[in-house]
């Protein structure tokens, strides 16, 4: 039965989730901002609390490693049927929008809640979930020459007895110099494109990945981005996410499920700063006189309130948008045309609310001395990774066009 | 051709419809099946220019009364985020949107010029029931539970045919939803029976008035007590099959405060209609009515001018446009998808290049967000919730995203969309109304 409210039984993780943005995320805010490339130790205590919250049953897996694909129930039937199911991949969306209320940059550089955690989550067999499970997972997709166009990567993987040997170079590794595994996508044969493809876990320790530089960014400088080169690094076979048979196109379609997990994530991330701003706008246009009226057709109001249910429209759609994706998911439906619709909008909202904000609340928008330019700057990323606003475009339009990439480039 | 009306007439039964099972077998499929295709219809032309006094209408004499008026109850949701409709919800959205697909799309480019819907195509979306849904068992209705999200999708399922013709459909349906909800024991049972009978009359509801920066909580058309009653003088604009209407519910400002329903019988004294056809939605025969002191019983005050409820009138009446949107704006997303596939230039198809397929992937994404905002509206009044941020945000989708599909739809198709040979320049027209509609339609 149609039902859009987030059911009650996630009040409990989401009043936790806000506590952790409100109490911690908020606070420390500016200084990240300014300490760009500093640890936040504030973060340890709070992966622990984090931790916790994870293995406190029913709302196990919340965060960027539970987003997962739903399964079939204990009784065979696929849930939907006799019922619907809200599981781990909303309780994600839901806390990550939560805490990215308090700070996007934050969250990105909380410990064990990498996005290597999701593709681990969403490919790894159970014997690597034992190894792996619990550590901080970071992603190394793209390089200097290959940006969205994942299939073009060059780094290499080539089977030396019990070993893989990787060679290549990593760019923008989000936590990668904090986090304790890499999740390095690298090809197995150059010559056979994108079903070579494949996902392997390198411990950060692994004398074989150098840490290249740090970036300096527009935002979200809490979070650590980091150059990687590859030489001669060696992991062990096991190490490898799914098969490593190279088939014409399910090798690639493995590494790309990921995205159907991790777009609703950084959707819910845009959804978090879009809320910070629509929230501290609403309060800054009261103190202006200017109070938002939902019966009073919009044309009749003032220009900023007028302007403001605007925002909060399309913070409507981008949200539902996202919420609709992970449902799918924690249905075992397929989603990915939904995840990237959800991304393409929450994406472009997500900046858009940010940047209409700071202009409606004049230089206590611009200046520093509060967070709206902050939320500007660290919005415009998350319409850029995990597959820019044009990329999402592209998935959608071949997934409704039913067009190749070769036809439409 | 016959199998799919066999197929409709099957699925309406399992409905349970009890209006459809009057007709089911061979009367609807001889019905719908033995008209043939390519006949005009140019019901109402004549009528498009003269100001003439509103119809005579029929006499609406009270039936047996209950005791207290009937309202259907609403089903809860187990209280878990789900976007599955109901068994029923999806078998009735499914026979209208095939009767939208196969009767009211190839009638809807004859039906805009004439300014007018079929009488024939009125009478078979009487018999699919559209009219009954909001109707409480005990009087005949046919829906076991209110569900504002069940209007919702038949709203959408009609619109996918044709927004006008949709609009022609369901403004009896918005009268009797109105009487269902809010009116008395005696006003249901004087009005209602008529909404479940064999002959539906033709209805509306009117709240909008002829001027710029038109807000409904602000209304110029007056009623003010009198002796027994009251008066009602004003202008309505844009009301639906308004010459041939035998019953109005409008919105007046009572003794110049807050606006209130009013039951008004176009029987009454001092009513004239004049055709007011617009840019779009104009086989729903829009007009407008002039109440010059109509005279009105002081049975005809729809609870007792309750400003919650005018209030909820208006918030349910953006969520149905928003939710015609929908429909509106699958119909253009679905045009424009083989088109762009078909239509090449510069030797490839033009869904290769990312100018025109990004198009298309915006429309899909923006009509997606829109239809989920409008099922939220809906469902929170359905939970008893507060729904007019949820109704007024969904309301904004399909007045901004909502016209922006019908504009892109018109763009994809460069010239051709411009011209009659394709229905895009008519959704272009049409959903430009979602914006400015107020009342007219509930959910």
């Amino acid at each position: 039965m149609i039902n859009l409210e987030v059911p009650k039984k996630f009040g409990v993780l989401i009043g936790q989730a806000h506590q952790i943005a409100n109490e911690v995320m908020r606070p420390n805010s500016r200084k990240y901002d300014r300490a760009e490339h500093t640890y936040p130790k504030e973060l340890d205590m709070l992966a622990a609390v984090v931790n916790g919250m994870n293995d406190s049953g029913g709302l196990s897996g919340a965060g960027a490693g539970g987003v997962t694909r739903g399964s079939v129930s204990e009784n065979g039937s696929l849930p939907g049927r006799h019922g619907t199911r809200n599981s781990s991949n909303l309780a994600s969306v839901l806390s990550v929008a939560e805490v990215s209320w308090g700070d996007v940059g934050l969250l990105l550089t909380m410990p064990g809640q990498g996005l290597g955690n999701s593709a681990i989550a969403a490919l790894a067999n159970e014997e690597q979930l034992e190894r792996f499970g619990g550590k901080w997972a970071a992603m190394a997709i793209t390089e200097p020459e290959a940006g969205s166009d994942s299939a073009a990567i060059r780094t290499s993987a080539t089977l030396d007895g019990d070993d893989y040997v990787l060679n290549g170079e990593k760019i923008f590794v989000t936590s990668g110099e904090r986090a304790e595994l890499i999740v390095v996508w690298a090809s197995l044969d150059r010559d056979r494109g994108r079903a070579a493809i494949r996902s392997f876990v390198v411990e950060r320790d692994n004398p074989g990945l150098k840490l290249d530089r740090l970036e300096h960014k527009l935002g979200i400088r809490a979070s650590d981005t980091a150059n990687f080169v590859l030489s001669d690094c060696r992991v062990p076979k096991e190490n490898l996410l799914g098969s490593p048979e190279i088939q014409a196109t399910q090798g690639f379609a493995g590494v790309m499920q990921t995205f159907d997990s991790t777009r609703p994530l950084v959707a819910a991330m845009a959804l978090g700063i879009a809320r910070a701003c629509l929230e501290e706008t609403r309060e800054r246009l009261r103190e202006a006189g200017v109070e938002i009226d939902y019966d009073t057709p919009a044309s009749v109001q003032s220009a900023a309130a007028a302007e403001f249910i605007g925002m909060e429209a399309d913070y409507e759609a981008a949200r539902l948008l996202t919420l609709q994706a992970a449902w799918m998911a924690d249905n075992a439906m397929p989603n990915s045309l939904q995840a990237s619709m959800a991304k393409a909008k929450a994406g472009r909202t997500g900046t858009d609310i940010a940047l209409r904000c700071v202009a409606l609340c004049g230089t206590d928008g611009y200046g520093e001395g509060e967070l709206l330019e902050k939320w500007a700057r660290d919005a415009k990323i998350l319409d850029i990774f995990e597959g820019t606003q044009q990329i999402q475009l592209l998935v959608v339009a071949r997934q409704l066009l039913s067009k190749t990439s070769a036809e439409l480039k | 051709m016959f199998r799919e009306q066999q197929k409709l007439t099957n699925r309406s039964m399992a409905i349970g419809l009890r209006a459809l099972n009057r007709f089911a077998g061979s009367p609807l499929v001889d019905r719908l099946g033995l008209r043939a295709p390519a006949e005009r219809f140019v019901y109402g032309a004549s009528k498009t220019t003269m100001r003439t006094a509103a119809t005579a209408g029929r006499t609406f004499a009270a039936a047996q009364k209950l005791a207290t008026p009937a309202r259907q109850p609403t089903a809860q949701p187990g209280g878990l985020f789900d976007l599955t409709p109901t068994d029923e919800q999806r078998l009735l959205s499914e026979s209208v949107r095939d009767f939208a697909l196969h009767k009211l799309r190839p009638a809807a480019l004859d039906a805009d010029f004439a300014c007018a819907a079929p009488a024939e195509l009125l009478r078979q979306s009487d018999d699919l029931g559209v009219t009954m849904i909001g109707v409480p068992e005990e009087l005949g209705g046919a829906v076991t539970e209110r569900s504002a999200v069940t209007a919702v999708l038949i709203g959408e399922a009609l619109a996918q045919g044709d927004m006008g013709l949709a609009v022609a459909c369901l403004a009896p349906a918005a009268v009797s939803t109105a009487l269902s909800l809010w009116g008395d024991e005696e006003q249901q049972a004087t009005y209602l029976p008529d909404f479940v009978g064999d002959s539906i009359p033709a209805a509306a509801l009117a709240v909008l008035e002829p001027r710029a920066l038109f807000d409904p909580f602000k209304l110029e058309t007056r009623a003010h007590r009198s002796g027994g009653g009251y008066v009602l003088s004003g202008v309505k604009s844009l009301v639906p099959r308004a010459v041939d209407g035998e019953l109005f519910i409008v919105a007046a400002a009572l003794e110049g405060r807050d606006p209130a329903l009013f039951i008004v019988e176009s029987r009454a004294g001092g009513i004239t209609v004049e055709p007011e056809p617009a840019m779009g939605i104009r086989a729903a025969a829009t007009g407008r009515l002039t109440f010059d002191d109509v005279e009105l019983p002081v049975t005809s005050l729809i609870a007792d001018a309750d400003p919650e409820i005018y209030r909820a009138c208006i918030q349910l009446g953006r969520i149905a446009w928003s939710a015609l949107a929908v429909g509106t704006g699958k119909a253009v997303l679905d045009y424009v998808i083989p088109y762009v596939k078909e239509r090449t230039a510069f030797g490839e198809p033009i869904a290769n290049r990312q100018a025109v397929a990004f198009a298309v992937s915006n429309i899909a994404i923006e009509l997606d967000g829109l239809r989920l905002a409008t099922y939220r509206a809906a469902s929170r009044a359905d939970q008893d919730e507060s729904f007019a941020r949820e109704a007024a945000l969904a309301h904004t989708l399909a007045s901004e995203h909502g016209m922006s599909i019908g504009s892109d739809g018109v763009q994809l198709l460069g010239g051709h969309g411009y011209v009659k040979e394709h229905p895009v320049e008519r959704w272009y027209r049409d959903l430009r109304a979602a914006r400015l509609m107020e009342g007219v339609l509930l959910v």
